[in-house]
């Protein structure tokens, strides 16, 4: 139906307008004068995004209209306020501007996005080559562990560098091993729900069946004592967990994984210093302010300072906040555009969210369903995980904000995710009158899929 | 399977909610906190990155000004300047890092930074990014010329001046002595700041107080010109004989009350214009008894006593008990005992009697210029009406005249000019010397002033001294230089 496109289309030059806008202000703010490349930053944009769109009323109709226009909104302000922290950087010694990096990983996102569309025509097919994600996935997920690959980067075993490119593979890593997983439990969920054991309440299926899950805990454990990445292995275990419960509805697999988690965060919080310092900060920031601290008593004098109303845009001091442009670029928008601003941005994440929990809902097969919960747990469980830890209301861990922190490999892995969803709802959403129409006057008769 | 999609769509809705909260807690429940908290140096910094306005005194001089700091690596973008150091310190206060803003710095410190409501919105630009207005120029009133008078007339000894228009209520010249430089509380440098600080607060001197404003002393003699006012009104005329006993045996006490230095005021009874000439101690105490404590308080009060100064910026209230004993009335009646007050304040008793018994409410800024040159608020004296009768203000004023023209105020004779004027001197500790007081009034074409002298323990001249040798020649040189600075 092509109203659905037509939603899409206002929604998107919804979003281009606040986002060119946002642009226009901060040049404004600290030019005192509308920024020279607005016009090409505006058109740019509009580019990608209505070519993306016009890519999706050609290949994929009846795909869900919210998800492209919520990743250009946060996109398109994310980069405005990675530009505006150049802006503040400029002034210090040591300045690397990010913003035309992040325009760069824009555009290719959105390549990834249009492609992803294009060659997957049928999500079903990847269900095909569940193998194939599974070692993609592992590989992915052990290549910074690797001697001359990986790099360090501020206390976390992360980063893949080769030649002149660097990135982290995790979140490619994520994406893969969400595929593989649809698929197993799409095929064994049966199996795995059979119970046969009674445990006071619950009712247990045989202790082999849980292996995957072991397997999946002894992954995520991998991640956080080879990688010390604290967030990723949450997300992993987290994402597993609920795929878990979604295929098999046994609220048992639930009560072992938090189990488990509670077992691997105990473990960690004895074994790695690092563990216990975050925890540590997270219940009292303010003994720690003038080291480890820091960061996190910033970015709540950053949300404190901005208040309801925000301090406008550039009107700030967000480059106070260490590592601003990524983890904490939660903190940076609290500033500048209040409370109002997050609570926005929140919403817009929450409608992202449900849309894709609807199209799980919706999705024709187990396959479908299971990949659409799977994706959308490891867009929501990575934002709350970030937010969470900017506002304290969970220790923080360093991962980034989709779609809007500075990071050119979160940015790819989250068009590819909301793609694969677009892609999913294209199929889960019945055509009007069962089929498409061709041109009547041609006289050929109606396709019914 | 849709069931379990739709419980983890609960859960999810869940933790949004709790992501939803936290921010609502920092940024509006924890926000006033955190953003006070001394760690929290974006306000300050943003503070400080603004181009304060500059404080300029009625000829459009600085007085107080913001340049970019040129400290390496300095934070704060701009720093805050006296270029005339410690002269204008008791109008523009200080604009300090660590001890916050006094004065004008304090009270006028949304027009400095362009934050007022009046200074909202001037620019579209600044409107659509949220921008800050540039700060606003804040004019004074003070006379340039007049203050320097005022200050190299007071010659370093401790005490105060203040020179007001009795039309409008405008501060002409404030000084006082000891001062401080703002300069050395409004650098970059805390540590220096808390050196200058400690220096400044343990000085017994007081440097930091301004006297001519925030002091209260005895008035002496000066307020036998409020027992005068007080008489007038209740029937007792210019020429009326009233008793001058060389001591006054006053009911209800031992404690009489003489003549300065014991000296007799004639034969036993002088007009109420002699009395005032010569300043006789033991007629106006007489008279105070006469009137009571009631009328005389509330003749005082017509003047601003008992009130919170109308002043713009910090000043103390001048008082005069209205119920008090006999004795204590007598003693009130010549400026002792109870009675506190105000260079400020006596200069407005000056002031209200120069301008025909009309009060005008002191005010040392006039107006906030835009960085576009564009008037956006005017201040004015705030207007207490004709506070006593105007045949009342003209007889005070003939009786002033003659004060200095044949009494204890021949020094601030100015040749060529009616000067007005009344000697005081006060007593204020057993064993010190006292107080030297003149406030007096002159005018010229359209210039017209009236001033307040107070200089502590009488200056050098110590417990000889009366008004009229120590104050009174201050007084003449501060309105000399105003009437004459008019051309």
């Amino acid at each position: 139906m092509e109203s659905r496109r037509n939603v899409e289309l206002s929604l998107l030059l919804l979003a281009l307008i606040l986002s060119v806008g946002a642009y226009v202000i901060v040049g404004l703010a600290a030019d005192n004068e509308v920024p020279s490349g607005s016009a090409g930053y505006g058109a740019t944009l509009a580019g990608l995004f209505l070519g993306a769109h016009l890519v999706l009323r050609w290949r994929a109709p009846q795909a869900d209209p919210i998800l492209l226009p919520g990743a250009a909104l946060l996109n398109g302000l994310g980069l405005v306020m990675v530009r505006r922290l150049d802006y503040a950087e400029a002034a210090k010694d040591s300045y690397r501007p990010e913003a035309p990096a992040q325009a760069l990983w824009t555009v290719l996102g959105v390549a990834v996005f249009v492609a992803v569309i294009l060659v997957v025509r049928d999500h079903r097919v990847l269900d095909r080559y569940r193998y194939t994600w599974l070692l993609l996935g592992v590989v992915l997920l052990v290549l910074p562990v690797l001697p001359v690959l990986g790099r360090e980067i501020n206390g976390a075993r992360l980063w893949v560098r080769i030649g002149p490119f660097s990135g982290q593979p995790a979140e490619a890593a994520k994406i893969a091993l969400v595929v593989f997983l649809a698929a197993y439990l799409a095929e064994r969920k049966e199996l795995l729900a059979t119970a046969t054991y009674r445990v006071g309440p619950f009712l247990l299926p045989e202790i082999k069946y849980f292996m995957p899950l072991l397997l999946a805990w002894a992954a995520s454990l991998f991640v956080l004592f080879f990688e010390k990445d604290l967030g990723s292995s949450l997300l992993f275990f987290g994402i597993f967990v609920v795929l878990l419960y979604v295929a098999t509805g046994r609220f048992s697999y639930v009560a072992t994984g938090l189990g488990l988690f509670i077992f691997g965060a105990v473990v960690a919080y004895n074994l790695f210093a690092h563990v216990q310092v975050r925890v540590a900060t997270w219940l009292d920031v303010w003994r720690y302010y003038n080291d480890r601290g820091f960061q996190l008593a910033q970015g709540l004098f950053a949300l404190a300072t901005g208040g309801i109303l925000g301090q406008g845009w550039n009107q700030g001091r967000p480059d106070f906040i260490p590592f601003a442009s990524t983890d904490f670029i939660f903190a940076a928008f609290g500033e500048e555009l209040g409370l109002l601003g997050v609570t926005a941005m929140l919403l817009v994440y929450l409608l992202m969210v449900f849309r894709g929990l609807r199209i799980s809902l919706a999705a024709p097969d187990d396959f479908g369903k299971l990949l659409a919960v799977g994706l959308v747990t490891s867009f929501a469980l990575q934002v709350f995980v970030i937010v969470g830890g900017v506002t304290r209301l969970i220790p923080l861990t360093g991962i980034t904000l989709p779609f809007v922190s500075f990071g050119g490999s979160s940015l790819l892995a989250n068009y590819a995710l909301i793609a694969l969803l677009c892609r999913i709802s294209d199929e889960g959403t019945p055509a009007p009158a069962a089929g498409r129409r061709v041109p009547a006057d041609t006289g050929e008769v109606t396709v019914v899929r | 399977m849709n069931r379990q999609i739709r419980r983890v769509a609960v859960v999810v809705l869940v933790a949004f909610l709790a992501l939803l909260a936290a921010p609502l807690y920092w940024q509006v429940l924890a926000a006033p906190r955190l953003a006070n908290d001394p760690r929290n140096t974006r306000v300050l910094i943003k503070e400080y990155s603004i181009e304060r306005g500059p404080i300029v005194l009625a000829d459009r001089s600085e007085v107080a000004r913001s340049v970019r700091s040129k400290q390496k690596g300095d934070p704060l973008e701009f720093v805050r300047q006296y270029p005339e150091g410690e002269r204008y310190g008791m109008v523009t206060g200080f604009y300090s890092l660590v001890y916050g803003r006094t004065l004008a710095e304090q009270e006028f410190n949304s027009y400095l930074l362009g934050r007022a409501p009046e200074q909202f919105g001037q620019n579209v630009t600044d409107l659509l990014t949220a921008r800050e207005t540039p700060g606003g120029t804040l004019v004074l009133t003070l006379d340039k010329a007049t203050q320097e008078a005022a200050e190299s007339a007071l010659g370093g000894r401790k005490g105060a001046v203040v020179a007001l228009d009795p039309r409008t209520g405008a501060v002409l010249a404030m000084t006082t002595f000891p001062r401080y430089d703002p300069n050395q509380l409004s650098s970059h440098n805390p540590e220096a700041i808390r050196r200058n600080w400690d220096r400044l607060v343990s000085d017994e001197d007081a440097p930091l107080l301004n006297r001519a404003a925030g002091a209260l002393y005895p008035p002496g003699s000066t307020f036998k010109v409020v027992t005068a006012a007080a008489a007038l009104e209740n029937g007792v005329t210019m020429t009326q004989e009233l008793p001058s006993p060389p001591v006054l045996d006053v009911p209800q006490t031992s404690a009489d009350i003489r003549n300065f230095g014991g000296a007799s005021c004639g034969d036993g009874s002088l007009t109420l214009t002699e009395a005032l000439v010569i300043s006789c101690n033991t007629t106006f105490a007489g008279l105070g008894i006469e009137l009571g404590s009631q009328k005389l308080a509330d003749e005082a009060e017509k003047f601003g006593f008992n009130r919170p100064s109308p002043y713009q910026l910090p000043a103390a209230t001048s008082v005069i008990p209205p119920r008090q004993d006999v004795p204590a009335t007598a003693q009130s009646a010549i400026g002792q005992r109870d009675v506190r007050v105000s260079p400020l304040q006596m200069a407005t008793v000056a002031a209200t009697i120069a301008n025909g018994g009309r009060r005008m409410g002191p005010f040392v800024a006039q107006e906030v210029v835009s960085d576009k040159g564009k008037v956006v608020k005017r201040f004015e004296g705030e207007d207490f009406g004709q506070v006593i009768p105007e045949r009342v203000a003209g007889d005070l004023k003939d009786m002033m005249l003659q004060v200095v023209e044949r009494g204890t105020g021949t020094f601030a004779q100015i040749p060529g000019l009616q000067v007005a004027g009344k000697t005081g001197t006060a007593q204020h500790a057993r064993g010190e010397a006292p107080h030297a007081w003149f406030i007096g009034f002159t005018s010229s074409g359209d210039r017209s002033i009236a001033v307040a002298v107070v200089v502590e323990n009488g200056g050098d001249v110590g417990s000889e001294a009366t008004g009229g040798h120590v104050a009174a020649p201050i007084a003449r040189a501060v309105m000399e230089a105003y009437v004459r600075g008019g051309g």
